[in-house]
């Protein structure tokens, strides 16, 4: 099956003009592939890139060089608009912070890119409720802004609206921190449902128990350090 | 010159949002635009596409040009070179070869400019059923029970209470006077919405109340904006790319999510890097 998320050869490199125009060589040789279905898991010590390959996927940083497609799109290079419509109807990606515009309804945060993808309103908010159900936000505070809701209700609405549309590929950034038993177990089956479905999951865990329970392989990030040179692709 | 018009308003009819994505063409292509104040660059060698329902932003210091840049593309003050070209639907029309009367058409109709301050976008002295009615009116519109019920309709949407449809703008507060503004230049379905510091000014929850209605507009009617603004929150909620303005030039254009998270030019880097963390 052809892979639906591909990185071949990315590096990165930061200049910061702020800072005498330090150059900072991140990445080097990154290359990876995701097939439908799978889930995979980056891995490696902090630091070494993993957020930024995450990032890098989702056109939220620039590669230098390199190409990343998802599903036959390349992200590197590409035009503002054609990464605004793969985010919008491809690629979703649940962050480790909920950024929404303040006072909107929780409810309507999380039906929000059903709507974007053409849902009707009726059908986009049953899914917001049915995830909301699921993990266990209190129907009480549907009608109020996540902003105002603690560090752990907030990371599940933020999955809540990550897994609304059935993105056929999708970023995941440690999607089980600070999550009690109960909740990180439904999270987990959320993710096992997407890869039923067929999406290509690409994720940071450092839960090792949660990882072991969803990921197909791991991918050592380490590897893509400019020291280490080497382009490979581990397995695990 | 008048069969431009006829081609402008014969495409009047509305694609569906979800033809944002389509086949067709920018809404707007914009070319080489320059505005000199004398010696004084106002702004210069901008270009730009902006595709139906997107939101395009312009950030940067006072005095930077985003201000001029947007009245020179909207025809508020004349450009001195360039090109803006403008398809709504039926091929693409170079709006600086309008006539005066067309161009001032085209800003009554398929165009909108929201004012940073709302005085200078509303008539202070009629109510504000008049306010939002007029543009319905400058569209042909005659029947008053019609317009005075789009009125009351959009009123609410920007939530301001039907009671208050009589009152003069004048005995509204600044934030009431913005969202009346926006009222006034969406009721008549724009396709094209510029806004100069739209939530400039207003208290930060009138501010939040203001970004979600726009961000619903867009979504909603699939209209595009070009929004002006130094508040790099804003842009972050509401626009899809964003433009960084320095002496008049665009030193750096991208998504705004990587222009803000990614900068590469030095100037972007030394914005991003001075914002206070909240």
């Amino acid at each position: 099956m052809e892979p639906r998320i591909r990185v071949e050869n990315v590096s990165k490199t930061f200049t910061l003009h702020t800072q005498g125009g330090t150059r900072l060589a991140v990445m080097a040789g990154a290359s990876l592939t995701v097939r439908p279905g799978e889930c995979v898991a980056l891995t490696g010590p902090s630091g070494a890139g993993k957020s930024t390959l995450m990032r890098i996927v989702y056109g939220n940083y620039r590669a230098d060089a390199g190409s990343v497609t998802v599903a036959g799109t390349e992200v590197v290079n590409a035009e503002p608009r054609t990464v605004l419509a793969l985010r919008r109807h491809v690629l979703g990606y649940v962050s480790q912070f909920l950024r929404v515009v303040p006072r909107v309804p929780t409810i309507e945060v999380v039906a929000e890119p059903c709507l974007a993808v053409g849902r009707c309103p009726a059908s986009a908010e049953a899914r917001a409720r049915a995830l909301l159900t699921r993990l266990n936000i209190p129907e009480r505070l549907w009608g109020l802004s996540p902003l105002t809701f603690s560090g752990g209700e907030q990371q599940r609405v933020n999955i809540a609206r990550g897994f609304a549309h059935a993105y056929p590929a999708l970023l995941l950034d440690e999607p089980t921190a600070s999550l009690d038993a109960a909740n990180r177990a439904e999270v987990l089956r959320l993710i096992a449902e997407a890869k039923a479905d067929g999406a290509a999951i690409l994720g940071i865990f450092h839960d090792a128990e949660a990882r072991a329970a969803i990921c197909d392989r791991a991918v050592d990030v380490g590897a893509f350090m400019p020291a280490a040179g080497a382009a490979t692709e581990g397995a695990g | 010159m008048t069969m431009m018009m006829d081609r402008l308003r014969s495409a009047d009819r509305r694609p569906a949002p979800v033809a944002a994505d389509g086949a067709r063409g920018p809404l707007l292509t914009v070319d080489g635009l320059a505005k000199h104040y004398g010696a004084r660059i106002g702004c210069t060698g901008v270009g730009f596409d902006l595709w139906p329902g997107e939101v395009l932003g312009i950030v940067g210091e006072s005095g930077s040009g985003k201000t001029t840049l947007l009245k020179a593309i909207a025809g508020l003050v004349a450009p001195d070179a360039g090109s803006i070209r403008y398809d709504a639907g039926a091929g693409p029309v170079e709006v600086r070869a309008l006539s005066e009367p067309e161009r001032r058409r085209l800003m009554r109709t398929d165009w909108a400019f929201v004012h940073q301050n709302p005085r200078d976008g509303l008539r202070m002295g009629v109510s504000a059923g008049a306010n939002v009615g007029e543009r319905l009116m400058a569209r042909g519109q005659r029947h008053y029970g019609r317009i005075r019920g789009a009125a009351l309709d959009w009123l609410a949407r920007v939530e301001i209470a039907g009671a208050r449809l009589d009152d003069r703008p004048s005995a509204f507060s600044g934030g009431m006077q913005q969202r009346l503004q926006i009222a006034r230049n969406l009721v008549s379905e724009p396709r094209l919405v510029f806004m100069d510091e739209p939530t400039g000014g207003l208290d930060v929850s009138v501010q939040a109340r203001l970004l979600d209605l726009i961000r619903a507009l867009v979504r909603e009617l699939g209209l595009s904006a070009i929004v002006v603004t130094h508040d790099l929150a804003v842009v972050r909620l509401l626009a899809d790319r964003l433009m960084v303005m320095k002496d008049g030039r665009v030193v750096e254009a991208g998504l705004t999510d990587q222009v803000l998270d990614d900068p590469a030019h030095a100037y972007t880097q030394l914005l991003v890097s001075s914002i206070l963390q909240v």
